[in-house]
């Protein structure tokens, strides 16, 4: 039976390229045929089964001061050959190879819609921002680990491209992606739970199901001076919508954040506002829907002059179940337009 | 109990004292293979016989029923079921003190504790729908790639259609349709009361072991089992007492086997903890398999999940000290719902292991659809030991069926639906987290998470 | 979400009744409100108590955003 061999691209940088060290750090996007330094290895050991076609090469500096530039162009190369799979790397701990390599990744998987693959230090930068669009291997710090991590390379591409089953990465050995799969378990959840704890009362080691994330940090931005001449818009993950929830925002788990003029309102009355939120009691906010986005109060203070404006739109979405990088996405979006505004200061309520 | 007269002499009345390992709650299933509706209710040959009128007739007893409409739903039938606002296991005292479900109907009485029968309907689910009261209720599938989301694709369900009268308040209306639920469940429970049960399980009351006890050994554990309290269709109900006003109490395990606890929330319909997840608690049934084997199971602490910060500190606290009077070394606590309730979830396990006593916790997880988010609102460091019972963001496609019992539109706005969830062709796009059971924090099921 | 707006420069108060949520999260400036179903209100005072109340609450968010701070801060 004769398999067709694998097309296999390979993509490394300036030094592992032999062309230099930092001083070529800044050299532009090149092909080279067949396998160069590192890849004759990976070709060895693919035994017949790929080869290596071709190298693509750039710069460290070049691929991190211009990402998408390099990666376009790139593409541009590598189209031609029409490879199977790629292969980047290993980067080992260089931040800006590794961040290079999982650009490459990233962007081949988008355009070319081929297998991708690469290997680097765990704590490499390049693997918190790339994990999730291509496999990655781990390595040691130093490129002194790349006779140990060359087979696995090797053997990996081979099965991505052959079966194209890759399991967990307990079984399988590479970076975990982040994400969380629904699997049925041997034993319901109850029982699992009564074992964990025997276990855990005994001293005797057992495994969590769901390890504790740490949350990033934001540095508080500087105080309002001059509140008089301040503008604030109201922001809720509530669900307070206008009634009949025209734009159909989602009872749980939103997809979206809306946006409503609130510039001619003065108070949210019930009848003419509601709440889309399936989290709680909807009773209290539909009778008086203030009670969720405060603008009676809101108008008030401006009236009084002691904000200077209340902003003419406020931000709705719904926090019911709805997931942590949404929310991040929904914050990032807001925040810009707010800032484009002119907005001083932002109130978030929440229930 | 031995009474002797003597003549001219006081009655004696002796007690012979029974050791804790005869007393206990025996419960007799009968394992029902089918049912439909004929001219008498009655159960013959394992098959449940339902008299449709008459039970239509008890139901609209309730004059807040405007229309009663019962239809059966059976494992491996072509249908669906929506919206669904309970789940409901029928069972009846044979012996004992106290009705099933106590508080709700008859004068109250402790149930399940000191020694007494209860037969149990195994196979039927009183399934409560009819026009939805708000958007968190949910679905069944009986057959497709739907069916192994839900436990109750696997019984035979009485749906209970209800039509509450024109312009009823939603507060009205979800007791209204809990009460029918709970009556309809009475009902069929009776026709079980003469029948010889197919398999017999007994639990053991369990007094608190004493410290010279041959169990002094063995970890005792204790379960902590949190419950909604947070609003309409976010209610339980503790002996009827609503739980939003109780402090966390101490119950025996078998207290639940009888219907001490009865629910009326829908927070998601993947983990909303159905009265007959109540009934059939599989933490309590996983802890009595390996009671006095390699553990003692003391009993069940009960908190509920307030909806302001000091309350949640006060119930922590509290609810901590009771596991301490149990002299537990180790607690299982399960979570009712998700969002806030993982405040109280991770304040129980910060406080307990800070008293030395070893805890796992058991949830489930809103990941996103892809599986890439943080699942929980809250964590602690201390919460080395979890359980999950699956992502239910996850997105499935399910087939249509040839009957929906229901209203099949509310699925766009149903918890797990979304606008345009429901396609032309009776398909429905929709997360896991609509369907009835599918990630349960009592781990019910068999589904988890793993990461990739 | 309120991180993230805060990301940009501008600054932004968290007012909701779970606070250790918040905490976790990251929250700059939070105000802690009355319950889940009604952070800005309070059902069983008569209406003029309840605006009061409601505007207390919001004086409160309004200093907090004025407040120059190190770290996380709850304005109770």
């Amino acid at each position: 039976m004769s398999k067709k061999k694998i097309r296999v691209v390979h993509y490394i940088n300036q030094f592992f390229a032999q062309i230099g060290g930092e001083e070529k750090a800044n050299i532009l996007p090149l092909m080279k045929k067949g396998p160069v330094g590192p890849g004759l290895l990976l070709q060895k050991l693919f035994n017949g089964e790929a080869e290596i076609i071709a190298t693509a090469i750039c710069g460290d500096s070049y691929f991190a001061e211009n990402i998408e530039e390099a990666s376009k162009k790139l593409i541009s190369l590598i189209t031609p050959y029409k490879p199977d799979a790629l292969i980047a790397g290993p980067a080992f701990s260089a931040g800006r190879y590794g961040m290079a390599c999982g650009a490459i990744c990233k962007a081949v998987k988008q355009k070319l819609n081929i297998p991708t693959l690469t290997a680097m230090h765990p704590e490499n930068p390049g693997v918190e921002s790339y994990r999730k669009y291509t496999y990655i291997l781990p390595t040691t710090t130093s490129a002194k680990g790349f006779k140990e991590v060359a087979p696995i390379l090797s053997s990996f591409c081979l099965k991505l491209c052959q079966s194209g089953e890759i399991g967990f990465p307990e079984e399988e050995g590479y970076i975990p992606q982040g994400f969380r799969v629904n699997v049925w378990a041997n034993k319901r959840g109850a029982a699992r739970a009564v074992e964990m704890l025997v276990h855990k009362i005994k001293g005797e080691e057992f495994k969590t199901e769901l390890p504790m994330p740490k949350f990033d940090r934001v540095s508080p931005a500087p105080a309002i001076k001059d509140l008089s001449k301040a503008v604030i818009a109201l922001v809720t993950t509530g669900g307070i919508v206008p009634k009949g929830n025209p734009d159909r925002l989602e009872a749980h788990n939103a997809s979206k954040y809306l946006k409503y003029n609130i510039a001619k309102v003065t108070d949210l009355k019930s009848g003419e506002y509601e709440t889309a939120h399936g989290g709680y009691d909807p009773v209290y906010a539909n009778d008086d829907p203030d009670r969720i986005l405060p603008l009676d109060a809101a108008r008030e203070l401006e009236k009084e002059g002691i904000i200077g404006k209340l902003f003419d739109y406020y931000y709705v979405t719904v926090g019911n179940t709805t997931a942590v990088a949404s929310a991040e996405r929904f914050g990032k979006s807001i925040g810009e337009e707010l800032k484009k505004a002119g907005v001083n200061g932002v109130i978030l309520t929440s229930t | 109990m031995s009474i002797t007269f003597k003549e001219n002499e006081v009655k004696e009345v002796k007690f012979e004292k029974k050791t804790s390992e005869e007393i206990g709650l025996k419960l007799g299933k009968i394992k029902i293979k089918n049912a439909k509706f004929g001219e008498k209710s009655e159960i013959l040959n394992r098959t449940l016989i339902i008299n449709l009128e008459e039970l239509r007739s008890l139901l609209l007893e309730d004059k807040n029923l405007k229309d009663v409409d019962v239809k059966i739903a059976r494992p491996g039938e072509s249908k669906r079921i929506i919206p669904i606002k309970d789940v409901i296991e029928p069972r009846v005292k044979v012996s004992g003190s106290g009705k099933i479900f106590p508080g709700f109907f008859e004068k109250s009485e402790t149930v399940g504790i000191g020694n007494g029968i209860t037969h149990v309907l195994e196979g039927v689910a009183v399934v409560t729908s009819g026009r939805i009261v708000n958007f968190q209720e949910g679905l069944i599938y009986m057959n497709g790639p739907g069916a192994c989301y839900s436990p109750f694709s696997k019984t035979n369900n009485v749906v209970i259609v209800c039509t509450p009268v024109n312009g009823m308040d939603k507060h009205t209306h979800e007791r209204t349709v809990r009460l029918a639920g709970l009556k309809a469940a009475n009902y069929l429970g009776q026709l079980g009361k003469d029948i010889e049960p197919d398999e017999n399980e007994f639990y053991e009351y369990l007094p608190f072991p004493k410290n010279n006890s041959s169990y002094s050994l063995i970890p005792r554990v204790v379960f902590v089992h949190m419950l909604l309290s947070q609003g309409l269709l976010h209610d339980t109900y503790v002996y009827g007492i609503d739980a939003k006003g109780i402090l966390p109490t101490i119950i025996s395990p078998t207290e639940l086997m009888d219907g001490a606890i009865v629910s009326g929330n829908c927070a998601a319909p993947c983990h909303k903890h159905t009265t007959y997840h109540q009934l059939n608690n599989p933490i309590v049934e996983e802890l009595y398999k390996r009671h006095k084997k390699d553990l003692y199971f003391v009993g069940v602490v009960l908190i509920n999940e307030r909806t302001d910060w000091s309350s949640i500190e006060l119930a922590s606290s509290y609810a901590v000290n009771l596991v301490k009077l149990m002299d537990a070394q180790g607690a299982i606590i399960t979570e009712d719902g998700g969002g806030n309730p993982e405040t109280i979830l991770m304040a129980l396990c910060k406080k307990l292991e800070k008293e030395g006593i070893k805890t796992v916790l058991v949830t489930d997880e809103y990941a996103g659809r892809d599986g890439a988010s943080q699942g929980l609102a809250d964590v602690t460091v201390e919460a080395d030991a979890v359980v999950t019972n699956g992502n239910a963001n996850q997105l499935v496609t399910l087939p249509p069926m040839d009957e929906t019992i229901g209203e099949l539109d509310t699925i766009d706005i149903i918890t797990g639906g979304h606008n345009g969830s429901l396609k032309s062709d009776g398909s429905i796009e929709m997360e896991i987290a609509g369907i009835m059971g599918s990630t349960c924090e009592l781990g019910y099921s068999n589904l988890t998470t793993r990461l990739r | 979400m309120t991180k993230e707006i805060e990301r940009v420069g501008i600054p932004t108060v968290h007012m909701c009744s779970i606070v250790p949520i918040s905490l976790t999260v990251g929250a700059n400036r939070i105000v802690p409100t009355i319950a889940i179903p009604y952070p800005m209100g309070n059902p069983e005072l008569p209406l003029n108590k309840e605006k009061e109340l409601r505007k207390d609450l919001l004086k409160k968010a309004l200093t907090a955003l004025q407040t120059k701070i190190e770290k996380q801060t709850i304005f109770k």
